[in-house]
């Protein structure tokens, strides 16, 4: 039980708001992961799996959706299997997909360090890390598999950094105590990700993978329950396409651009997890977000990303905002030590400037919303709807660090860093304090999977940041890079031979009924979004989406606001079926119904998001509900009512969607509360 | 600040294509060429016009995906104080009133798609001849079997850093895509990982990259200049020096 305060509990039980918004159906389980002591439980599970005899892989069809390190993993490891793989990417190479973005570095319990690390403590600082919100069963094997996905990188010839006696070198990262963090300078994502493609162009070669580049799936084809293929369009000629196999694996990545604004690249989207969604599959957890406190703050309302520098900076910068509101747009170096306020060391003195990535953030937003944030002013919508300028922006100063250690010093540990800030922003941070502010980076929420990385489809495996598995309710660092190619190269080669052991499926094609309709309604969607012909840009809509998803289920939730959202995106929603203009033609290269297509989804998630949001009265993770914080203003979980996953089902647009709890059961580590104070 | 473009539109790879001229209003100097690009394309939109194709995805500098040629240099490097993806090229690196011309990367290997969006599909065909080391999934020794010197480990980071842009190509009068496979051959022949297959996949990646189309390297060294990571020139003299000793094996014969 936890240390629930009972002011808080009565409140939060006072506004069940549910039945408005979704029903409550049947709990659900993972079938899968196999009884007995959680160290035995992955070898169990192997040996008791089907197999696939050799010589009868190549008469069996993988689809496989995104080439990013869960994606580009598997397809090469299923290739190697010898398989018959076909990959698809909406990019123009695999290379390019975004895992590359991964700066700070992969985890491994490799204890190269001799400092007491192991799978168990991998494990457990995953699990406490996801503040108990994730399924043991999953993150044990996580951390069972990482030491393997460092050799297996290493044999590619991935250049992780090294030491002059020529081993590899180890930092410590994420608030962990050990130094289990292997990484390749500032881009440990580009070279991982590098390593994945040239197995995957090295099978490509041998046969067994065709690639389909600039294709994008815009539906799921089931057929009798079971997932038999896909519908995609041609980004070049616009050719709709169906493509059937005996299993589809999804690795397309998360969904943070549904607040416009986030650290994903430009084409990340939803959409191959929403269509498989609308098709059955249960979407586990969606309004899990993580905010990363280290991003460059907005410039104005042109921006159209956001970049993230590593939180390494917070080791050795100090964050601050001034005391009063009227300094905040003096030169930060006319500003007195006296006149500053370093406020995470003022309320987390034990943990200063290194308190966790939501606390960090969140405490950025109180300051900015006190009217005390730093740089430019910046359009937004308050919660009446009106519009204000607001200074998005905090002080990341290291005037003490390159006191300490002198300018080249700080150059050594942080240079790339710097030099990409003054790039971005044309300011010279050794000179004048970095501004930051945080920004939406990662999402652990996606569709629900099992111990084998199945969904509730039979024959839809989903992988990487795609599914909901392994993070909980937020992520450490260092453990994206760790999961993507635990389930591409280990997880999922070894498990999805227990399906397509009994296959090959039925032949079909484009004249079975199911096909048909999916055909239909992709050619039927394109036809609609071409024919509206309204006055709107589709960025303009996209934008608006981002503002109430940012306002209202951002950093700090509240059940009015939530409500609020809900409302909105609806209207919005409506309105860009009324009045969005995309121009051009299906039948050629056409970037704005590209973009159309994956806006129109992320309207329906995002309210999804929101309704998950609602229903999960408390706070947990990387998700403050204003309503459920200790008398202190801190987060507070109620592992008595919401010690599950929420795994959603899609009943209609504009239906309420069916809430299955799937329980979770702590067996090896005991619930905590987390506190930093 | 305002700035007029003049912009390659080419409706497709088998169409003729010609520059068109654009205004494009209260740019930001804190915007990135790209963010300008959307400006125009908002604009473009409104009034009923086909907006400006142009590939990007990360805008972050690392993804190798965007890349146009701007005044003439590959990414715009002319313009820029720094080596630069055009993504992080920002518009405080040019004058209010500016005329900026915009250019699909030109290379009879890489065939433009519409506008400033070019296939470079034999970039990754190059990879697929040799680009890799053949160590199928779970066949890894321990990561510490082999150690590496720091030297030949920074060498072979400093090739890897590659992303397969394509700047390189653009930039050389030759459309040579020697940079590009030189960075890959540099990475892997500095490790031992490499080492087993190394004559063979000099022999195969060239090969692969002539059959393209791409030109021969004649040492001007513009791909250097232009390339946002940048690769070493003398990576291509590493190349060079493989590919002739790879000539005296019976590797690939």
């Amino acid at each position: 039980m936890t240390t629930t305060t009972k002011t808080a509990r009565q409140k939060a039980e006072k506004t069940d708001a549910g039945a408005d918004y979704f029903v409550v159906g049947e709990e659900i389980a993972d079938a899968k992961a196999p009884a007995g002591p959680i160290e035995q439980k992955w070898a169990k599970r192997k040996f008791e799996a089907k197999l696939v005899n050799p010589a009868n892989r190549r008469k069996l069809t993988v689809i496989i959706v995104g080439t990013g390190l869960a994606g580009g993993a598997a397809a090469a490891s299923l290739g190697e299997a010898g398989y018959n793989v076909l990959n698809f990417c909406y990019q123009d190479s695999p290379r390019r997909a975004h895992s590359i973005a991964a700066q700070g570095g992969i985890n491994a319990a490799k204890n190269y360090r001799n400092d007491n690390d192991s799978t168990f403590r991998l494990f457990y600082d995953t699990v406490k890390g996801g503040d108990y919100r994730a399924r043991e069963t999953n993150v044990y094997r996580l951390a069972e598999v990482s030491a393997n996905i460092i050799d297996q990188c290493v044999a590619q010839g991935v250049p992780f950094a090294r030491e002059y006696g020529g081993l590899l070198d180890n930092r410590s990262f994420g608030g962990v105590q050990v130094q289990r963090t292997f990484y390749a300078r500032g881009q440990t994502g580009q070279q991982l990700l590098i390593g994945a493609y040239q197995a995957l162009e090295r099978q490509v070669a041998a046969g067994t993978v065709k690639m389909y580049a600039r294709h994008e799936m815009l539906e799921l084809i089931v057929v009798d329950g079971r997932a038999r293929g896909i519908v995609t369009r041609d980004m070049v000629t616009g050719a709709i396409e169906s493509h059937y196999a005996d299993a589809v694996v999804l690795a397309t990545g998360g969904y943070g651009n549904v607040f416009f604004l986030s650290t994903n690249a430009m084409g990340c989207n939803v959409t191959a997890t929403w269509r498989a969604h609308r098709k059955g599959a249960y979407f586990g957890n969606p309004c899990y977000t993580q905010i990363h406190p280290t991003c460059i703050p907005v410039h104005g309302e042109t921006q159209s990303k956001l970049t993230l520098m590593s939180e390494s900076l917070r080791n050795d910068g100090r964050i601050w905002v001034p005391k009063r509101a009227e300094d905040c747009d003096k030169d930060p170096r006319q500003i007195a030590e006296a006149d500053r306020d370093y406020y995470l060391e003022r309320i987390y003195p034990a943990f200063g400037n290194l308190v966790p990535r939501d606390i960090a953030s969140r405490q950025a937003k109180n300051m900015c919303d006190e009217g005390r944030g730093v740089g430019p002013a910046v359009k937004e919508f308050d919660h009446e709807g009106n519009e204000r300028m607001v200074r998005r922006g905090v002080y990341l100063d290291f005037a003490d660090a390159i006191g300490r250690l002198g300018k080249d010093g700080v150059a050594a540990r942080y240079g790339n860093l710097f030099d990409m800030y003054a790039q971005i922003t044309g300011e010279n941070p050794y000179e004048t304090p970095m501004r930051i502010y945080p920004a939406v980076h990662y999402t652990m929420g996606g569709l629900w999977v099992d111990y084998d990385l199945s969904s509730n489809i039979p024959g839809l495996y989903v992988t990487g940041e795609a599914n909901f598995s392994d993070h909980g309710a937020n992520r450490l660092g260092a453990s994206a890079l760790m999961q993507g190619l635990a389930d591409g190269y280990f997880v999922l080669p070894n498990t999805i031979n227990d399906y397509l052991a009994g296959a090959p499926f039925e032949k079909i094609d484009d004249t079975h009924p199911a096909a048909a309709e999916a055909l239909a309604s992709v050619k039927g969607r394109i036809e609609a979004l071409l024919s509206v012909n309204g006055t709107r840009t589709v960025d303009s809509f996209h934008k608006e989406l981002g503002h109430i998803m940012w306002e209202y289920c951002g950093m700090e939730r509240t059940e009015e606001g939530l409500k609020t959202a809900i409302a909105k995106i609806d209207e919005l929603r409506e309105e860009f079926w009324r009045d969005v203009k995309v121009t051009g033609v299906n039948e050629d290269f056409n970037q704005t119904l590209e973009r159309a297509g994956r806006v129109a989804d992320f309207f329906e998630l995002g309210r999804l998001m929101c309704v998950d949001a609602l229903h999960r009265r408390e706070s947990c993770g990387g998700h403050f509900r204003a309503e459920s914080q200790t008398e202190d203003g801190e987060a507070l979980r109620h592992d008595d009512e919401f010690l599950y996953v929420g795994a959603w089902e899609f009943t209609g647009t504009g239906e309420k969607p069916v809430l299955h709890k799937e329980p979770l059961e702590y067996n090896f580590i005991e619930l905590k509360q987390r506190s930093y104070k | 600040m305002n700035v007029t473009l003049r912009v390659w539109r080419q409706a497709n790879a088998s169409s003729e294509g010609r520059m068109v001229t654009y205004q494009v209003q209260d740019v930001s100097p804190d915007m990135s060429f790209l963010e300008m690009l959307d400006l125009l394309n908002e604009d473009l939109t409104v009034k009923g016009e086909e907006p400006v194709a142009f590939d990007h995805d990360c805008r972050e500098g690392i993804c190798g995906m965007c890349g146009v040629v701007i005044n003439g240099t590959a990414h715009g490097r002319g313009n820029s104080p720094v080596p630069t993806t055009t993504c992080q090229l920002h518009m405080r690196s040019f004058e209010d009133g500016a005329v900026i011309d915009v250019e699909p990367w030109r290379a009879g290997p890489f065939p433009v798609i519409k506008d400033l969006v070019v296939d470079r599909g034999a970039f990754d065909r190059i990879i697929q001849a040799g680009g890799y080391v053949s160590v199928n999934t779970g066949a890894a020794p321990d990561a510490h079997a082999n150690a590496v010197g720091k030297l030949k480990a920074d060498r072979a980071f400093d090739a890897a850093t590659c992303i397969g842009c394509g700047a390189c190509v653009a930039a050389c009068p030759n459309s040579s895509g020697m940079l590009f496979t030189a960075a890959k051959i540099t990475h892997l022949a500095m490790l031992p990982q490499g080492q087993p297959e190394r004559k063979l996949r000099i022999k195969n990646m060239i090969a692969q990259h002539d059959s393209e189309g791409f030109g021969g390297c004649t040492n001007i060294g513009e791909c250097a200049e232009v390339c946002p990571k940048q690769i070493p020139f003398d990576t291509i003299s590493q190349l060079n020096r493989d590919l002739i000793a790879s000539l005296f094996s019976r590797d690939g014969k």
